[in-house]
């Protein structure tokens, strides 16, 4: 498939996209304390929106306004253009699949994810099917007789899934969907809801402390924290175009290096210390002559090598402190002349080859100049 | 774990002795063939035949047990709702008062209980009989109720409500179908120790009761006053069997439902 035949999902760049929920200058407080402060937001029909920040950031406060069970102090909140403000959870075609998965221990398989339909008055055959239906989306066909406490985490993850899904709502939000599972289920489940959200065309609003999880599954992911939306963008724009030094640290590894600034041209010089050239690095933002600047570079854009690499103009040398060795790749802790440990990531490639760098060793590390960010402030 | 050495054997012995004796000979001598009540004459089952056909015992049995079931059950639907209140509501103004309320009446004497709907009665103009001593019993029992139950619904995931409201029920439907099924144990041993408190309630009974309806313990009480007979100690015996069938199964209930609960829980906790 060529590219042209092939349209991005992207909803949020094209102005005539009407969008199915809408913030407009939500705050929520409890008491004293603002769990959301003046948010402002459009999430768009076939969504996968990841809510990421840590705990207490104000991300499950936003998820149970949409679903109902909290109220906006101020703002509101349009689920197709209409104000929700004032339907009960019950009426909202809105479903939640809770952190605590919230099966009903007294009914079996079945009979959890008939629950919402037989509320709507489905029955019969409309209502066979459609759990039928469900459970094969799932694959939980053989387990449709048991209890919630006769089956696996995973398979409990995937009745609590069905449920919220079977009424086929507008927008389904998932708390945490994930987190009692362990590393490797989780891992084939993001798959999975992926999957089954392309598969029923749903938009799927997702809270996560998780970065790995928000960065696989999500179109979008809102940074948040203290109850605001740092940088809401796709995941590659989050981790290679953070906007702030809390976004860049937040999510992946990065070596934050503080500075000060002098432009040249199109490139910035930036100084950060005694005994240490200038980094060389470019932005589209201004900056003035001495401004102070934090420049964010990644550790697999940091090169380590014994020779001094001759063709970028950023190469330093350091010392070798510490070498982390996880399989697939290996990160070296070089510290600069200036005392400023950088991280440097290499893969490793061959099977059993002989390390040529080890604790101690005198390396130069490299970088070009478009690989960092530079961030104001 | 400790041996029995021969002095805590004597003082188990002694405790028991000291709680059930009177118990035991009151039930050996429910089975004396003799009318004379102190005096052994071999076994015999005639008093519960007679018993049968004492029409002034069975009335007040139909009444003791018809209080005891109406009763147990207004303060199992009020002593549940008032501890879902309790409970869920959150704070609101005015909680630990209510709350302290509630449990008041556990250490309220009874005499003073009786006397006080006793004088409420009166002042409303309401005709003591049946009627009366089921409002009264239910007035008392209803905070046991309420114990038994809030204690089940502090340890019960709320989210569970949500979800039941997120899909679609009305929140009376989340209860029905949702609550209540989940925490019925609990309310039934609530029902089961309500009705044993009614039946052997005697002294806010007494205060409550008017002519036209007697229970079987003021029956008892005032037959004993004009001698002890060996009919009395039949009956009593039932009783006895009754309160304990009573008391075993309300315990058995709510313990079987929490093991049952905790072994739930370390299941989720191992897959």
């Amino acid at each position: 498939m060529t590219e042209a035949l092939r349209p991005v999902f992207a909803p949020w760049n094209d102005p005539d996209e009407k969008p199915l929920i809408q913030f407009k200058n939500v705050t929520k407080r409890f008491g004293d304390f603002t769990a959301i402060d003046d948010l402002t937001i459009d999430i768009f029909e076939r969504e996968f929106f990841a809510l990421l920040g840590p705990s207490g950031c104000g991300k499950t406060t936003l998820m149970r306004m949409l679903a109902g069970f909290e109220t906006p102090t101020e703002g509101t909140i349009l689920l197709s253009g209409q104000d929700i403000a004032p339907i009960p959870p019950n009426k909202r075609a809105v479903n939640m699949m809770f952190q605590s998965y919230a099966l009903f221990p007294h009914l079996s398989v079945w009979e959890n994810i008939a629950f919402g339909l037989k509320r709507e008055g489905m029955k019969g055959d409309a209502l066979n099917s459609r759990v039928d239906e469900m459970l094969r989306l799932t694959r939980l066909e053989r387990f449709a007789k048991r209890k919630p406490h006769q089956i696996s985490g995973g398979q409990r993850q995937r009745v609590a899934l069905a449920r919220s899904l079977a009424k086929a709502p507008k927008l389904l939000l998932l708390d945490e969907p994930l987190g009692a599972l362990d590393k490797k289920l989780r891992q084939d489940t993001q798959f999975e809801l992926m999957d089954i959200q392309e598969k029923t065309g749903t938009t799927f609003v997702i809270v996560t402390h998780d970065q790995e999880e928000a960065m696989t599954v999500a179109s979008r992911i809102a940074v948040m924290d203290e109850g605001r939306m740092i940088q809401v963008d796709t995941p590659a724009r989050i981790y290679e175009a953070p906007n702030t030094v809390y976004v860049a640290d937040f999510i992946g590894d990065v070596n934050i290096i503080e500075g000060r600034a002098t432009p040249s041209g199109e490139q910035v010089q930036i100084a950060w210390g005694e005994g240490v050239s200038d980094i060389t690095g470019t932005t589209e933002k201004s900056f003035d002559s001495g401004e102070k600047v934090h420049f964010a570079i990644r550790p697999e854009k940091v090169s380590v090598s014994v020779e001094k690499p001759d063709d970028t103009p950023n190469a330093f040398q350091g010392k070798v402190l510490d070498i982390a060795y996880l399989g697939n790749l290996s990160t070296y802790h070089v510290e600069m002349h200036n005392g400023q440990i950088i991280k440097a990531q290499s893969a490793n490639t061959r099977r059993l080859s002989r390390r040529a760098i080890t604790w101690g060793d005198t390396v130069w590390i490299s970088f070009t100049a478009t690989a960092g960010v530079l961030l104001k402030g | 774990m400790r041996r029995l050495t021969w002095f805590n054997t004597t003082s188990l012995t002694l405790g028991f002795a000291f709680l059930y004796l009177p118990m035991v000979i009151l039930v050996i001598y429910s089975f004396n063939s003799s009318k004379l009540v102190t005096v052994w004459a071999g076994f015999s089952t005639k008093w519960y035949g007679e018993l049968m056909r004492n029409e002034a015992f069975l009335d007040a049995a139909w009444v003791t047990i018809k209080v005891a079931v109406l009763s147990s059950t207004f303060a199992t639907v009020l002593g549940t709702l008032a501890a879902y209140v309790l409970v869920r509501a959150g704070r609101f103004w005015g909680r630990t008062l209510f709350s302290g309320m509630i449990y008041a009446p556990l250490v309220m004497p009874e005499v003073i209980t009786g006397l006080s709907l006793l004088l409420l009665f009166i002042g409303i103009g309401l005709d003591r009989g049946v009627m009366t001593i089921v409002l009264a019993h239910t007035t008392f029992s209803m905070c046991y109720v309420s114990v038994v139950v809030s204690s089940r619904l502090s340890t019960f995931d709320m989210s569970l409500e949500e979800a039941a409201l997120d899909l679609g029920s009305t929140p009376f439907e989340a209860f029905r179908l949702v609550t209540l099924p989940i925490i019925a144990p609990a309310v039934i041993s609530g029902w089961l120790l309500a009705f044993t408190l009614s039946l052997d309630d005697l002294v806010i009974a007494s205060f409550t009761s008017g002519p036209s309806a007697t229970t079987l313990p003021i029956k008892i009480f005032s037959a004993v006053r004009l001698g002890v007979s060996p009919e009395i100690n039949a009956l009593s015996t039932i009783m006895i069997a009754i309160v304990t069938v009573g008391v075993i199964s309300a315990s058995l209930i709510s313990k079987r439902a929490a093991v049952r609960q905790r072994l739930e829980e370390q299941q989720a906790v191992r897959s």
